[in-house]
């Protein structure tokens, strides 16, 4: 019993943490609808800062800790309103989700920053004066500093509370949440509103950083261990609800402490398997509801119409290229460049459910490295040949996309990417864990492509094949009759469905069709790396896709298929000169979301519109 | 086409053509291409990459190999196997090494020993543990140099049976190194000590551990000791909670790795003392050979050397010294070279096995003490990796036949 009693405070105060950083996320999605990638970021800046100034300030003092926990704080919520001020601000105009691409870039440059400031090896701060020992509860000991934390949860909860139902900043901030434009049509500064919500959230992810400094080692990991889990628990509460994230914190912290106890082999799928549940029993979270109004944003979504005769003229051109490609270049090139027509196939699948579909995803590698799983398991099983193992792998990736898709497609926006990701991670738990099927973490190794298709040139030429045949397939279905319906339900779901059209169906079907492709995709990744590993699962595979699409723009077809090819030739062409190839890019990713917030193709578009007519709609 | 897309469109040729900048180089000197996660993993990978740098200075000084300087190629893999074969790829096909070395994780040092399988190149990985590396999966194109998990665990287990204690718990990360560390420790044990009891078993997930439900779990069991395979931010959480509530008192606790600089240093006021741990202590080693590697690389970083120096330092020397035995580049020749090659290295000499091409390099038991607030390592002694390599009828029994 005792014993019991224990684990649930060691539950609480692991959660009050979680809660510092999850209800600073939610607070800045509910008010400005950006998913703050860098949010992991923040917690750990705000932890390494905590290091150094609880040093400074002679970390032996209670004034000296708790000062520069506080100080680590504020540091943080500078660096976040800059953020804001600098970067953000340019691009609220954006389509939906471009933000995420700006704090993606944050994140790359944050780690390197960290890495040059404070070194690569683990920093472990000092204990907290007067809280160093435990106390004996029942015969048990329990750290002093975490009965601290316990308290901190809520007490942060109640001035939280406080601030939205007492001042007029938080009336403001409440009615934002709920409908913005209307905030800003009576007359309200929504700069301002904005950057003081992104400076609030950012203050609370430096101080849940800053207070882990006497329970683990500040490490340069932080930021992504933190961040998924942050996610979960906003979700899991409901966007925008900080009492929400309160209780999510507390489910997450408790089930974590027990869990460990019941089911010592879960802990990677713990969290994910009843964000799942939940979601599908509750569709926005725990406390949230249906999202608010978002109105005008980006303004009007141009069409996508068939090529112009301009276009088709480029793609024939493009085709030409690359069928000419192996006579100028050498093996080397030929296999980053099936690289990059595998991540274009991958990117497109991922658009046609984002963009087409309306669907966004951040599991999309699931379907991926399914497809790889798929292809690699039948090979190293039944010995097939590696054409029907490239059929096998996107029957894998298909099947698992109808099974995922079915729970996912009653859901919508962030809730129903956050569930595609508690499926990728499902999935990915699965494949790590059973190591006797899918070799585990070591993955499989061997799967190299048939002796017709090994040499470089030949595997180009099946990637281009599969590859092209992809996004045509998929172009197709665009603008076939299945495309339109699937347009029309993303666009107005309401009249999709007064004149009778099946709704959840005609999704499901699309994001089954999009799982297949990224199988095909998968399958060849599987063949051009000999081997597979979990990694093609996770969530960092989930983020390329998601990053390739949106910087070459959601709103246009040839979106994808650019920015897949930008990201991937940037990433390997300066990972080969460089260490610092996260700032490098970084700093190109941020530069290309101010200067193009519609994407390169988007972007592309609107000079050729504008420069064959004076004045566009849009 | 304006400016900018044209030098695009240029630097987009340049890098499929294969740039062909460094061929001029490429006839007195001999290639070599390395892989590492530098940027995901810099606490262990940047001392490392000191360590082969230092030999590598000391070969081309020495007049390089065979009259030919030797020159090193290295590249990141993120961490990320898929990019690491990329990596490999582009060092043997565009920079035309002739040996590939590196890797820290199992599962990227498993990729990048297929790829050499594949092409056909000599691949000497440096720090991966995995046993699979030199037994199930192993090739005649892979070499290994740190002594696998099976070897960690076998020279912790010489000194844990030793220990009274017949209740044990064991907490490990919950992947492939845990696993296999666990599973090996457990039989190596219980076959000395059939009185043993194993009571409990926590396995965080790497990275995630929940410290204090994690060592509340463990004292639940009671067990008289604990086997602890974490290591990293895991272990210090571990550490740190564990010393607060009382978990190491009156406990034996044998620990894999814990005596690394790499994970010792940063655990300072907080080391336990008393735990059995493999280790560096690499301010008390007084070998001529050893002496020379320290004051050398002081000299050359005004730093220390972690573990990691010392395996990217032999790496290198034995990269170097099988193409000195082979007289070519040639990869069978390379292959019949690092059978049963010998080195020097500051740890004493080590050799390569024929049969699985594992090395011979041991690692140091000791004990964790603590000194002015640092941890440190007493009572040690070199286990040699020859005395802890796995059963020949172990390796020919799971070595592919090729």
């Amino acid at each position: 019993m005792s014993f019991l009693f224990i684990q649930f405070l060691n539950g609480l105060a692991s959660a009050s943490s979680l809660f510092l950083v999850a209800s600073g996320l939610s607070i800045i999605f509910g008010v400005s609808r950006i998913v703050n990638f860098a949010h992991g970021s923040f917690y750990m800046l705000g932890a390494y800062m905590a290091f150094t100034l609880v040093h400074k300030l002679s970390g032996g003092t209670i004034f000296g800790f708790w000062g520069g926990v506080v100080l680590a704080a504020a540091a943080v919520a500078v660096v976040g309103a800059l953020v804001e001020m600098i970067l953000l601000r340019r691009i609220y105009q954006a389509p939906e989700l471009l933000q995420l691409l700006a704090t993606f870039g944050l994140v790359l440059i944050v780690q390197d920053l960290v890495l040059t400031i404070w070194g690569p090896e683990d920093l472990l701060g000092p204990r907290a004066p007067g809280l160093r020992g435990a106390i004996d509860i029942f015969g048990q000991s329990f750290p002093q500093y975490d009965f601290v934390l316990i308290i901190l949860g809520p007490v942060v909860l109640g001035l939280l509370w406080l601030l939205f139902h007492r001042t007029r900043w938080g009336t403001l901030i409440r009615a934002a949440t709920q409908d913005r434009e209307m905030v800003a049509a009576l007359g309200v500064n929504q700069s301002w509103l904005f950057t003081s919500v992104f400076t609030l959230g950012a203050f609370l992810a430096g101080l849940g950083g800053a207070v882990q400094l006497p329970r683990e080692a500040v490490n340069h990991v932080m930021d992504l261990q933190i961040i998924t889990e942050a996610f979960v628990i906003v979700v899991i509460g409901g966007l925008g609800s900080v009492l929400g994230a309160f209780l999510a914190a507390v489910i997450i912290g408790e089930l974590n402490a027990f869990g460990i106890l019941i089911f010592p082999q879960l802990t990677l799928v713990l969290t994910f398997l009843v964000m799942a549940v939940i979601l599908v029993v509750r569709p926005w979270g725990l406390l949230g509801k249906p999202e608010g109004v978002v109105r005008g944003g980006a303004g009007a979504e141009r069409p996508i119409k068939p090529l112009s005769p301009t276009g088709r003229n480029a793609t024939v051109a493009l085709l030409v290229a690359l069928l000419a490609l192996p006579m100028i270049s050498g093996n080397y090139g030929l296999s980053v460049a099936s690289e990059v027509l595998i991540y274009t196939l991958f990117a497109a699948s991922l658009h046609f459910m984002m963009g087409t579909g309306g669907m966004v995803s951040f599991g999309h590698a699931a379907y991926f490295g399914l497809g790889s799983y798929g292809a690699a398991l039948t090979v190293k099983y039944f010995g097939v040949p590696m054409l029907a193992a490239l059929v096998a792998g996107p029957a894998v990736a298909g099947i698992a996309a109808l099974v995922f898709g079915w729970f996912c497609v009653r859901l919508s926006g962030v809730y129903l990417a956050m569930l595609t990701l508690a499926f990728a991670q499902i999935a990915y738990a699965v494949v790590f864990q059973w190591s006797s099927f899918t070799g585990g973490d070591n993955g499989l190794i061997g799967i190299w492509p048939a002796p017709w298709a090994a040499s470089p040139t030949a595997f180009y030429y099946l990637s281009l094949l599969l590859c092209g045949g992809g996004i045509v397939a998929v172009r197709r279905i665009t603008f076939a009759p299945f495309g339109y319906t699937l347009r029309a339900c993303r666009d107005s779901a309401l009249r999709a469905d007064s004149i009778g059209i099946d709704l959840a169906r005609h999704r499901w079907y699309g994001f089954t069709l999009a799982g297949f492709f990224a199988g095909i995709a998968g399958s060849l990744y599987a063949f051009l790396k000999g081997s597979v590993f979990p990694d093609t699962i996770s969530i960092a595979t989930s983020v390329d896709a998601l990053v390739m699409v949106l910087l070459g723009g959601v709103q246009t077809l040839a979106g994808p298929i650019v920015g897949a090819a930008t990201y991937k030739i940037l990433h390997v062409s300066i990972s080969s000169y460089t260490d610092q190839w996260r700032t490098a890019l970084g700093v190109i990713i941020i530069v290309l979301v101010v200067a193009f917030p519609m994407g390169i193709v988007g972007f592309i578009q609107n000079r050729l519109l504008r420069s064959g007519r004076v004045e566009d709609a849009a | 086409m304006d400016r900018r897309t044209l030098l695009k469109t240029i630097a987009l040729a340049t890098l499929l053509t294969g740039g062909q900048a460094g061929l001029a180089s490429a006839a007195d000197t001999i290639k070599i291409g390395e892989i590492n996660s530098y940027t995901s993993l810099p606490a262990f990978t940047l001392p490392y990459r000191n360590g082969w740098q230092l030999a590598l200075d000391e070969i081309n000084a020495a007049g390089g190999i065979n009259g030919r300087k030797l020159e090193v190629v290295s590249r990141d893999d993120g961490g990320k196997p898929g990019d690491a074969v990329t990596a490999a790829n582009e060092l043997v096909s565009r920079e035309n090494v002739s040996v590939l070395f590196g890797t820290f994780f199992s599962h990227i040092g498993l990729a990048v020993s297929d790829f050499a399988n594949q092409r056909k190149i000599v691949f000497v990985a440096a720090e991966p543990l995995t046993d699979a590396l030199t037994m199930e999966k192993g090739n005649r194109y892979t070499f290994r140099l740190r002594p696998g998990t099976y070897m960690q665990a076998a020279m912790l287990v010489e000194e844990a049976v030793k220990l009274p204690a017949k209740t044990w718990a064991t907490v490990a990360p919950n992947y492939e190194y845990g696993q296999v560390a666990v599973k090996v420790f457990k039989e190596l044990m219980s076959a000395k000590r059939p009185d043993i009891k194993w009571v409990d078993e926590q396995w965080p997930a790497m990275g995630k551990i929940d410290g204090g439900a994690t060592v509340q779990a463990l004292a639940r069991a009671e067990p008289e000791a604990i086997f602890n395979v974490t290591f990293g931010a895991d272990l210090t959480k571990f550490i740190r909670e564990g010393n607060t509530r009382g978990l190491f008192k009156n406990r034996a606790v044998v620990s894999l790795l814990t005596g690394e600089p790499e994970y010792l240093d940063p655990l300072g006021d907080e080391t336990p003392k008393g735990w059995i741990v493999s280790g560096y202590p690499w301010e008390q080693i007084k070998t001529a050979e050893h002496d020379a590697f320290l004051k050398a690389y002081r000299a050359k970083f005004n730093d220390y050397p972690r573990l990691g120096s010392v395996v990217g330092y032999n790496t290198m020397k034995s990269v170097a010294e099988m193409i000195r035995k082979a007289g070519s580049t040639d990869t069978d020749k390379l292959i019949a070279a690092g059978e049963g090659l010998k080195i020097d290295s500051p740890l004493g000499p080590i050799s390569f096995r024929a049969e699985d091409h594992q090395s011979t390099m041991g690692g140091y038991i000791g004990k964790t003490d603590m000194k002015d607030g640092k941890g440190m390592m007493v009572d040690w002694r070199y286990a040699n990796g020859a005395d802890y390599l796995p059963p020949s009828s172990e390796v020919a029994k799971l070595r592919p036949k090729n």
